[in-house]
């Protein structure tokens, strides 16, 4: 399990017994010894717990999963998923924001645009990325590479991946809420398909900046919701260790967002998470993406545009 | 400190029978006391600094609209817990208290009227309800309220007072950001006009979704406008940063920065969309 590290607490159980593997191997080496026999039974216990750990995972579980250090980012999925990838900087107002990527390239051969959040993988690359915080510059960037994507007709895939815009003085000055909102007013009614994937964390209106489209996509992982279960845990219960709970009240799986109908298909992960194996990840988000885009261009944008104004005008649950 | 009444032991406190209670309100910024009804016949302004007290939206209504024209509509849409949702009370019972509280069944109250004899419609968040957060009945009460207004040919105010999307309901408020702004765009396209007017606070996902969108924006003064909510930012960051923040937030300040045309005391608020109706609502003039 090249992948597998560090492990996280509720995985405890496969960490013992992998680390008995791997000593029992060093051991049956050095001594010259034939241990295949107890190998096997250790390797046969790894899968079961393995099942059994990552069937039924709570919601909080999940979050843990989409925050792992080693989970797949943006810029990942684009170098498996696209190919003559191309990225364009800055949002031609004030400069160009690193916690989000836009560019143009092919996916299965179509030309498309692609954004989405970057999270970075150490200290020094999240200084750069912000921890995939975008500024209301990268909301503005997003913006005019979609304007350029309806110019010349290409689908728009926006991967999501954020614990949130950034809530700084210079966010507040340029009003990053302004470029969230123009961003949800001019996605709706963009004039090319629009297909998202939320490939991690979604949290609130940082995620929905770069959120609208005509098919929303959901790794089975990920988890997207208004706000973070952390926050959430503080705000609510007024208590920093609520968040699990948080979490679970909030609905903010997958499969309870396909419930509600703010999800439209989960795509499906390697068991215990995309960083297990990221090209298999990679993979099904790909055919995701591609047979999105497949049906989308059957559809005329005249059409389109109106059915995703549809969409979003459905979504909640009131009484009457 | 207390005006009416000693704290210290051994000492008589003359309590006075057939004083009205809530007589004094105290100004959350100077700190003055003001007479209730001084406060109540002075728009929620407070005489002594000008301070704009969060009024209820029916006596913001008042304020703005000619006397006796408004007429609610989708009042029958209500607000429901969809998720199940439990923190320290069940949200279903969270809905019931502040209903019983504040008589509403959503936290904004949609409707038509007029501002000098002009119809309009017109969408108010009410604070007391839930903070007058965002989720799915109040979605669904302004896209209504947006399809009314293209129907009949309104133009569209929405006066903003809101913490943001109700955490309650989760992903399902998150979408009605999106839900609104989609709508939004239909009323554009219909070239009708939509004034929002930003009150204290406006904050979060109310924020990020139509408070900055009109056609013009107008804030009261000082009101609080901005991304980041008050509890979020208290809790992650310093005293001295979390100020600057608060500086950045005020109406004056975001007007300064570009996001708001006008900052209007509460007093000339209906002149003022009078005015505004009066140059925007005239569908000729190509």
């Amino acid at each position: 399990m090249p992948n597998g590290k560090p492990y996280l607490d509720f995985e405890k159980p496969l960490e013992e017994i992998e680390l008995k593997i791997e000593e029992m191997t060093a051991h049956a080496e050095s001594e010259h010894l034939d241990m295949s026999a107890e190998i096997a039974v250790l390797n046969q216990r790894l899968e079961k717990v393995r099942q059994e750990i990552y069937t039924d995972l709570s919601a909080w579980q999940k979050v843990q999963i989409a925050r792992h250090p080693q989970r797949p980012y943006t810029m990942d999925y684009i170098d498996l998923i696209v190919s003559d990838f191309i990225e364009l900087h800055g949002d031609r107002l004030y400069r160009d924001d690193p916690a989000i990527i836009a560019g143009l390239g092919r996916i299965d051969g179509r030309p498309v645009v692609v954004i989405g959040q970057q999270k970075g993988r150490n200290t020094k690359e999240n200084l750069h990325r912000n921890f995939g915080m975008a500024h209301p510059e990268g909301y503005r960037k997003a913006l005019r590479l979609m304007k350029m994507a309806e110019k010349f007709r290409r689908p728009v895939v926006c991967l999501v991946d954020t614990p949130g815009a950034y809530p700084g003085i210079g966010s507040e000055e340029r009003s990053v809420a302004e470029a969230i909102a123009r961003n949800l007013f001019d996605m709706a009614q963009l004039r090319v398909p629009i297909v998202i994937a939320i490939i991690g964390e979604g949290a609130s209106g940082g995620a929905l900046g770069i959120g609208v489209g005509d098919t929303i996509l959901m790794m089975e992982h990920a988890w997207y919701s208004v706000i973070n279960p952390d926050s959430c845990s503080l705000i609510l219960w007024r208590d920093r260790e609520k968040k699990e709970v948080a979490a679970e009240n909030m609905k903010i799986s997958a499969s309870d967002l396909v419930e509600l109908g703010v999800v439209d298909r989960i795509v499906p992960e390697p068991l215990g998470g995309a960083h297990k194996d990221p090209n298999l990840a990679a993979t099904n988000l790909k055919q995701a993406i591609v047979s999105a885009i497949e049906d989308l261009n059957r559809r005329s944008i005249d059409e389109l545009v109106p059915s995703r104004i549809d969409k979003f005008a459905r979504m909640g649950k009131w009484e009457e | 400190m207390n005006w009416f009444e000693r704290l210290k032991s051994g000492i008589q406190t003359v309590v006075r029978r057939g004083m009205p209670e809530n007589l004094y309100v105290k100004c959350a910024r100077c700190h003055q006391m003001a007479l209730r009804k001084h406060l109540e016949s002075n728009a929620g302004i407070c005489p002594n600094c000008g301070h704009h007290f969060r009024v209820h939206y029916k006596q913001f209504l008042d304020l703005i609209l000619d006397t006796d024209t408004f007429e609610e509509v989708a009042s029958n849409v209500r607000s429901t817990d969809a998720l199940g949702f439990e923190d320290r009370i069940k949200y279903g019972d969270r809905i019931k208290e502040y209903g019983k509280r504040t008589g509403m069944q959503a936290a904004v109250c949609v409707g038509v009227g007029r501002i000098d004899g002009r119809a309009v419609g017109v969408g108010i968040h009410e604070f007391g309800f839930i903070g007058g957060s965002l989720g799915a009945a109040e979605g669904e009460r302004i896209s209504r309220l947006i399809d009314r207004c293209i129907t009949d040919r309104l133009p569209l105010i929405l006066i903003c007072r809101s913490g943001g999307a109700r955490m309650q309901e989760s992903a399902l408020a998150l979408m009605q950001l999106a839900k609104i702004n989609a709508k939004l765009t239909q009323l554009a396209d219909a070239r009708l006009p939509f004034i929002s007017v930003l009150t204290d606070p406006t904050t979060a996902g109310v924020s990020a979704s139509y408070a900055l969108l009109g056609d013009v924006n107008i804030a009261e003064p000082n009101a609080l406008i901005g991304f980041t909510g008050e509890r979020i930012t208290g809790s992650s960051v310093g005293e001295e940063e979390l100020e600057a923040l608060r500086q950045a937030q005020r109406a004056e300040k975001v007007l300064e920065h570009g996001f708001v045309d006008l900052v209007v005391p509460r007093t000339e608020m209906k002149q003022k969309l009078s005015h505004l109706l009066s140059l925007l609502g005239e569908t000729a003039g190509v």
